[in-house]
């Protein structure tokens, strides 16, 4: 319900309103062009899941690497030379086991580890998604195609203020040495938000 | 809010569904990031949208709409300049108010207290309802968690965004039981994590 076709007028009339507070903003210089083309380009490009699965394939197979992702996240992420945006929001790591599964809402906006995930999804912004997956957790998780076991706790991290987190999954059976490479490709965005489990045999089949 | 249905997810989803949304969210990083308005002035602009348009004019068009009211409000526009623009017209530019930019760095400060409430203490959401901006959410207030974390000061939304300073303050990670937030109706064997600013708890 909250996206639209490219054709329809909704769509239209905000492209058009875009455009003309574009040009108002560019001519009294609150705004740059360029500075907008490198964004956009930015998260188009260089920005995506590849940058959190790189931490998580390393965590994998360094405990002392995963220990240092979570105590400290960025400085963690930073050893790995990964392109990410403004890190000006501190970043939490949580990690699930075989007794705790975490997952990351924001109830209020969207709030999302975008500068190393990428920009967040729809359904992540959806109004469905965030009302229920406080409430619901376990079936809106079974819905999306993950269950979870009942004897497993589901830790739901609602990013209220300026802290954002991320979820480190269990490292799958079937992936006994594997190469960092392989194992990163494994790590999908719903994987690091909690909504999925990396699954190996996705990759076999893929 | 209730009814929104199951959870609808778009497969190979693409980072932005037409050119305009990218543009909206790069003159919101500029428009935030040299300082021309705050993060929380401009959440709280979405939160005063009408409530149906909200919920139907797509994620980038609650930014568009928002962004532009955030500036008028600001003085960076002047009001009905787009609509003017949109219809081809010119007028004059508005000089730009003097106190911007007035671009902040990040929303981590230091505190001038030390932290009230410490790991493993039981707290309640206070029962606020500003009439203003707000972190606070409202299927929190009034119920009982146990800190999990003390993050540190920063900056308070709740005044930020109306202008009246940072306040910087601190920030708590509290544990809710799903049976504290749902009673009768909630999943077994669940929590909620969430950070909530000093001025939002008290001890219990």
């Amino acid at each position: 319900m909250s996206d639209h076709a490219h054709d329809d007028p909704i769509t239209r009339r905000d492209a058009l309103r875009a455009e003309a507070l574009e040009s108002i903003l560019v001519e009294k210089g609150v705004v740059r062009p360029e500075v907008i083309d490198a964004i956009v380009r930015r998260y188009e490009q260089d920005i995506g899941p590849m940058n959190g699965a790189k931490a998580i394939a390393r965590a994998w197979t360094d405990p002392a690497y995963r220990q240092r992702l979570l105590v400290d996240a960025w400085r963690a992420i930073a050893e790995l030379g990964v392109p990410t945006g403004p890190e000006i929001a501190p970043l939490v790591v949580v990690e699930n086991t075989a007794a705790v599964h975490n997952v990351v809402v924001c109830t209020l906006c969207s709030c999302y580890p975008g500068s190393l995930l990428g920009l967040p999804p729809s359904w992540y912004k959806s109004p469905s998604y965030r009302a229920r997956v406080v409430r619901e957790p376990r079936t809106v998780l079974r819905e999306m195609g993950l269950e979870v076991p009942p004897r497993v706790e589901i830790r739901v991290w609602d990013s209220s203020a300026e802290v954002r987190y991320m979820v480190l999954p269990e490292r799958p059976a079937g992936s006994e040495g594997w190469p960092e490479e392989r194992l990163a490709a494994l790590v999908t965005r719903d994987a690091m938000i909690g909504v999925a489990r990396p699954e190996p045999a996705r990759l076999a089949h893929g | 809010m209730h009814g929104f249905g199951p959870v609808a997810v778009e497969p190979d989803e693409p980072v932005f569904h037409a050119p305009w949304e990218g543009r909206v969210l790069a003159m919101l990083f500029q428009a935030v990031g040299f300082g021309w308005t705050n993060i929380d002035a401009f959440r709280h602009a979405i939160e005063r949208m009408n409530p149906v348009a909200y919920l139907t004019v797509g994620y980038y068009g609650r930014w568009l709409e928002s962004l532009e009211r955030v500036l008028v409000e600001a003085g960076v526009l002047a009001p009905g300049e787009v609509d003017a623009r949109l219809e081809g017209r010119r007028p004059p530019p508005a000089p730009l108010p003097e106190s911007l930019p007035h671009p902040v760095s990040g929303y981590e400060r230091t505190a001038d207290v030390p932290p009230r409430f410490a790991p493993g203490q039981p707290v309640r959401a206070r029962n606020l309802n500003p009439a203003g901006h707000t972190r606070l959410a409202r299927y929190l207030r009034g119920k009982r968690g146990v800190i999990h974390r003390v993050h540190g000061a920063f900056v308070f939304p709740d005044t930020n965004a109306h202008g009246r300073g940072e306040h910087a303050q601190h920030l708590y990670g509290v544990r809710f039981d799903a049976g504290e937030l749902w009673g009768a109706d909630a999943e077994p064997s669940a929590a909620v994590h969430v950070d909530l600013f000093e001025d939002y708890l008290e001890p219990a």
